[in-house]
């Protein structure tokens, strides 16, 4: 069968999302970002939310997360997401509101807002972004950064008596009775992508139904901040921040 | 037994070069072009194997800027 007879749009099995714009994302090469925009991107579409979502943005990296995904959009203080979230839902409890932060924004100077929206059970989403350093101003080190990690502010790397301990925000999250759904992801395979796809389906179904806060970490990749090449930073996530971080469901109340 | 063919093509416009489409790929279908560059100055990726595409979307799924489509025929 020749190429000219395949590419048709009858045989396509997979295309751009129709919600992704046509703009070139700002993320550097291989940047974790751009795969959870793009299923943010399906779920929303495949599951009939288009017209019916707020998404707020964070400060970091992903703050022009508005340009790239059109559905409607609010820019958030830095770390004050689920605050702008719980007012947003609370407003218009027919829609779906989800967050979008990163490691610097939810775990360090949002901690407050992000443990507050949990424990009073907001029907919210956060989707959280963990690659362990402040990617957006040049690598310093992070709450999360693991222990002996190399960063623009570590640079032989973190030490627990100087710097304290990596913050394991999601399980301090899955202790409290206001979240529904707590678990861990990432992408670095197409099996891991599936899978967080399906995470991130459940946890805005949990959402609309009311069931409390679902939230959604998803250990990411920083190859620029971490100084390797994309693959390299996929493997040395594996490695890594997969020992520290443990992946899978940290908690699931619902009922199949 | 059905026989699987696949295709894909590339926005080379969109491409960064990160590369992850080429490991992920189970057939060696992709490769990066090794001296042209797109206008942004990447290394695209580009199809060098299309006869072993067998449609799995393997490269799409991990693509960060989604720039690849992917197209299937089983012939049965």
């Amino acid at each position: 069968m020749k190429q000219e007879d395949i590419i048709c749009p009858e045989n396509r099995v997979y295309a751009k999302p129709r919600l992704l714009n046509d703009n070139t994302m700002h993320y550097c090469p291989g940047c974790s970002h751009g795969v959870v925009h793009r299923i943010i991107a399906e779920i929303l579409d495949e599951e009939g939310y288009a017209d019916n979502t707020v998404g707020v943005a964070p400060v970091g990296c992903a703050v022009f997360a508005y340009k790239y995904i059109d559905v409607d959009w609010v820019e958030a203080a830095h770390g004050r997401a689920p605050a702008l979230a719980t007012a947003i839902k609370r407003l218009n409890p027919d829609r779906l509101v989800f967050t979008y932060q990163g490691d610097g924004d939810l775990a360090a100077i949002g901690t407050g807002e992000t443990i507050h929206a949990a424990n009073r059970a907001e029907n919210i989403t956060i989707i959280f972004i963990n690659n362990g350093i402040y990617g957006m101003t040049g690598g310093q080190m992070a709450p999360t950064t693991l222990e002996g990690m190399k960063t623009a502010t570590t640079p032989y790397g973190r030490r627990i008596d100087l710097n304290g301990y990596p913050l394991n925000i999601s399980e301090l999250l899955a202790k409290l009775d206001g979240t529904c759904y707590v678990t861990r992801q990432s992408v670095d395979t197409p099996a891991a992508v599936k899978k967080a796809k399906k995470a991130i389906a459940q946890a805005f179904a949990n959402s609309m139904a009311g069931r409390g806060t679902s939230v959604v970490e998803i250990l990411g990749t920083c190859a620029s901040g971490w100084k390797m090449s994309p693959h390299d930073a996929n493997l040395w996530m594996r490695e890594h921040m997969g020992e520290h971080y443990q992946l899978g469901d940290l908690k699931n109340e619902v009922k199949q | 037994m059905p026989k699987i063919y696949g295709a894909v093509t590339i926005n080379a416009e969109r491409c960064k070069g990160c590369e992850l489409c080429v490991i992920a790929c189970p057939t060696k279908v992709l490769q990066l072009q090794p001296k042209e560059v797109n206008n942004k100055g990447y290394h695209y990726a580009t199809v060098v194997n299309a006869e072993a595409c067998i449609g799995c979307a393997s490269c799409a799924t991990v693509c960060p800027d989604a720039c690849i489509e992917v197209y299937k025929v089983i012939e049965k």
